[in-house]
């Protein structure tokens, strides 16, 4: 009862990335809140597999949910289980990734228990609040931070009456962090037909075709960014020999991405992937408030602009002035020069 | 087969042009400043729909949205598109909804025009970016659900074929009619206005826009009855208010800021060889690289 639930979404039997974070942020939450952390896992032949790759983020009880029909994800089966759990256990806090998955089961899963739901958070907290017109006090809220209209301001939102109270975050957003590779936690294996009624097995996914992502930007400890300044998809050639010396990976904005200078799933920023590598060299990029929601906690920030006045640069550790053709050049020549 | 479509659409603000007058200086948005656009992911699941329609001879769409009668717009848009007819659903009780509020009211016009074979609309609106009122207008309806379909494959015998977008990847699902189904930006563009729509319904309006001291050209929306658009409030749905707008909201906005970012001290250098070389022994020197 009360306490911090987290769903974790499975492709096959790996536990996402984005859920380990949430996991890492739940253990923080429920320790400020004085509860329990528990999971929930729900697919196909994951008994055995999934327990390791969740408990050690300091779960203290794992949901287990294995049965035909649970993977890959369909939208009905996966709503029952949350309803059906939430309803006998009353989380206070429901935590799952801003994915594809996340999105699709979230809002479902809030409208059957009319409990509210924020999207996209990019903080979490716990605070008290006051409603003024109301006269209420209220302890120990989730505040559930998310940037609004379009990234131009920052709104914390409350719901103060109605549990659980369901957040979900992008993947990146929250640091991961394991608590105790042997952490004991209990597992719990339920019986899937008591919580799915069999007409829950409507849609069917007739073909899948999933491919492990092209770039480890989330990993990167040190990124190459390019923006619509580095002008074409050859200009991003510069950007990729400088990776290559520096052994980084390469990121773009999103006018880079729009204007076709390089692929999609390299997007840094609020609708983008979020990084934060020790070392970012932001390439073009003129610094609108969405690319700096996905990079702002980058260890040192290097900008590369010609533009001495570019937004950017105010966060910038390094403000090099100078267009990239010609300074991209340099830096190889010089890393060479002074790394031997 | 014959089908009924509702399609779901919002006049949101344009937060993709915000400019520098968007913000005032207490940090609010000046809404003013923004002009009202029809959400774009709502023009993709329009032409998905309008599709489905040129496929099924005998199909209807119809346009269903919540907002001020300023968003009659987004009727009057579908109208000149290809849509059939619609509802402007508008009263001061729908106003300051969350999603759950809003896809309440939605699921209960929705009832109310009658069970349709097919609700789509757009995967996320650009002013919340939430992507929740889809789902939960299915779940409120008891339906299942295709989220960031990009394109409807097929339909018939009842069942429905989609390509959708997932992490990483596509998959191809098949599911039961009726359902619901929101569509990703990655969908087909919407075709544009009919010419000859537009000379048909450009005048129609909802009953709120017409002036107080009478039409010009009463006469002829006595005989056009298509020029008057259908207008419902809360009670025309039999809703309940404590399910509508502010307090059908159980997401409460605490607080708005303004973003400001900590200006950090920089170091600032030209393109020179000498800056260059020197800042990458600094780095080198202090293992921030190499
Ligand atoms: C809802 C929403 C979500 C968004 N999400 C994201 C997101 O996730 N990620 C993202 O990045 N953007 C996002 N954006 C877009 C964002 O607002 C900006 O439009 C975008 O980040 C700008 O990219 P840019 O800096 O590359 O291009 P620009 O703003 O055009 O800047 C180009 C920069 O390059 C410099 N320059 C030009 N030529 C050269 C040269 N030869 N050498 C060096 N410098 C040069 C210019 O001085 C300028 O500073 C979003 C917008 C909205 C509304
Ligand atoms: N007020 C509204 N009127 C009609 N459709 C809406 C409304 N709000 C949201 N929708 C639909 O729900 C989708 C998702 O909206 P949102 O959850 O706000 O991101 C939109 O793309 C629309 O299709």
């Amino acid at each position: 009862m009360n306490n911090v639930f987290v769903y974790c979404e499975i492709e096959g039997t790996k536990v996402a990335e984005v859920s380990q974070e949430l996991l890492t942020k739940g253990r923080k939450l429920a320790n400020q809140l004085g509860v329990s952390l528990e999971a929930i896992c729900a697919g196909y032949n994951i008994k055995g597999k999934v327990e390791s790759q969740v408990l050690p983020f300091g779960v203290d009880k794992l949901h287990l949910f294995d049965a035909e029909g649970l993977f890959p994800y369909t939208s009905k089966p996966h709503t029952s289980i949350l309803v059906n759990l939430f309803k006998q256990e009353k989380p206070q806090i429901c935590l799952m990734g801003a994915t594809v998955i996340g999105r699709d089961l979230g809002p479902r899963v809030s409208s059957a228990l009319t409990s509210g739901l924020t999207a996209d958070c990019t903080a979490l907290e716990i605070g008290p609040h006051d409603d003024k017109k109301a006269g209420v006090h209220y302890d120990n809220l989730l505040y559930q931070i998310r940037p609004a209209f379009g990234g131009n301001i920052v709104a914390t939102i409350v719901n103060p009456e109605h549990r659980p109270q369901m957040a979900t975050v992008r993947s990146g957003v929250m640091k991961m962090e394991v608590l105790d590779p042997n952490y004991k936690g209990e597992v719990i294996v339920h019986d899937v037909a008591k919580f799915v009624p069999d007409t829950d097995y409507v849609v069917k996914v007739i073909e899948r075709h999933v491919e492990a992502a092209k770039n480890n930007l989330k990993g990167a400890p040190i990124i190459v960014a390019g923006g619509y300044g580095v002008g074409s998809r050859e200009g991003f050639g510069l950007l990729y020999d400088l990776a290559k010396e520096l052994h980084a990976e390469v990121g773009a904005s999103r006018a880079a991405v729009d204007a076709g200078f390089c692929e999609h799933d390299m997007q840094i920023g609020q609708t983008g992937v979020t990084v934060r590598p020790k070392v970012y060299i932001a390439c073009g990029i003129s610094g609108a408030i969405q690319h700096i929601a996905g990079m702002k906690e980058s260890g040192i920030i290097i900008s590369v602009n010609s533009d001495p006045n570019a937004p950017i640069n105010t966060i910038a550790d390094y403000v090099i002035t100078g267009t990239v053709e010609e300074v991209l050049p340099k830096m190889i020549k010089y890393y060479k020069a002074n790394s031997k | 087969m014959i089908l009924k479509i509702v399609v779901l659409a919002k006049q949101v603000p344009d937060t993709r042009n915000v400019g520098k007058d968007a913000m005032t200086p207490e940090g609010t948005v000046n809404r003013s400043a923004l002009p009202a656009i029809f959400n774009p992911e709502d023009l993709n699941a329009l032409e998905q729909a309008l599709r489905l329609k040129d496929l099924n001879p005998g199909s209807t769409v119809t346009m269903l949205t919540m907002g001020p009668p300023r968003a009659a717009d987004i009727i009057r848009e579908g109208l000149f598109r290809g849509a059939d007819n619609g509802y402007l659903l508008t009263d001061r009780a729908f106003a300051g909804a969350d999603t759950l509020a809003t896809s309440y009211a939605l699921a209960t016009a929705i009832k109310k025009i009658g069970q349709p074979d097919i609700i789509i609309g757009g995967r996320q609106a650009i002013d919340g970016d939430t992507a929740q009122v889809g789902p939960q207008v299915a779940e409120k309806l008891g339906l299942t659900q295709i989220t960031y379909a990009e394109e409807i494959l097929k339909c018939e015998n009842g069942r429905i074929t989609v390509r959708r977008h997932i992490d990483g990847g596509v998959e191809t699902v098949e599911g039961p009619l009726p359902i619901v189904i929101t569509v990703n930006g990655s969908a087909a563009p919407c075709r544009p206005r009919n010419a000859k729509l537009v000379m048909k319904y450009k005048k129609a309006l909802v009953p709120l826009e017409m002036p107080a001291e009478g039409l010009p050209y009463a006469e002829e929306y006595k005989n056009k009855p298509y020029l008057t658009l259908n207008q419902w409030s809360t009670a025309d749905i039999d809703a309940d208010l404590q399910q509508c707008g502010l307090s059908g909201s159980p997401t409460k906005v605490k607080s708005v800021e303004n973003i400001v970012f900590q200006a950090k001290e920089s170091k600032t250098l030209t393109a020179s060889d000498q800056d260059i070389d020197n800042l990458m022994k600094e780095l080198l020197a202090n293992h921030t690289i190499g």
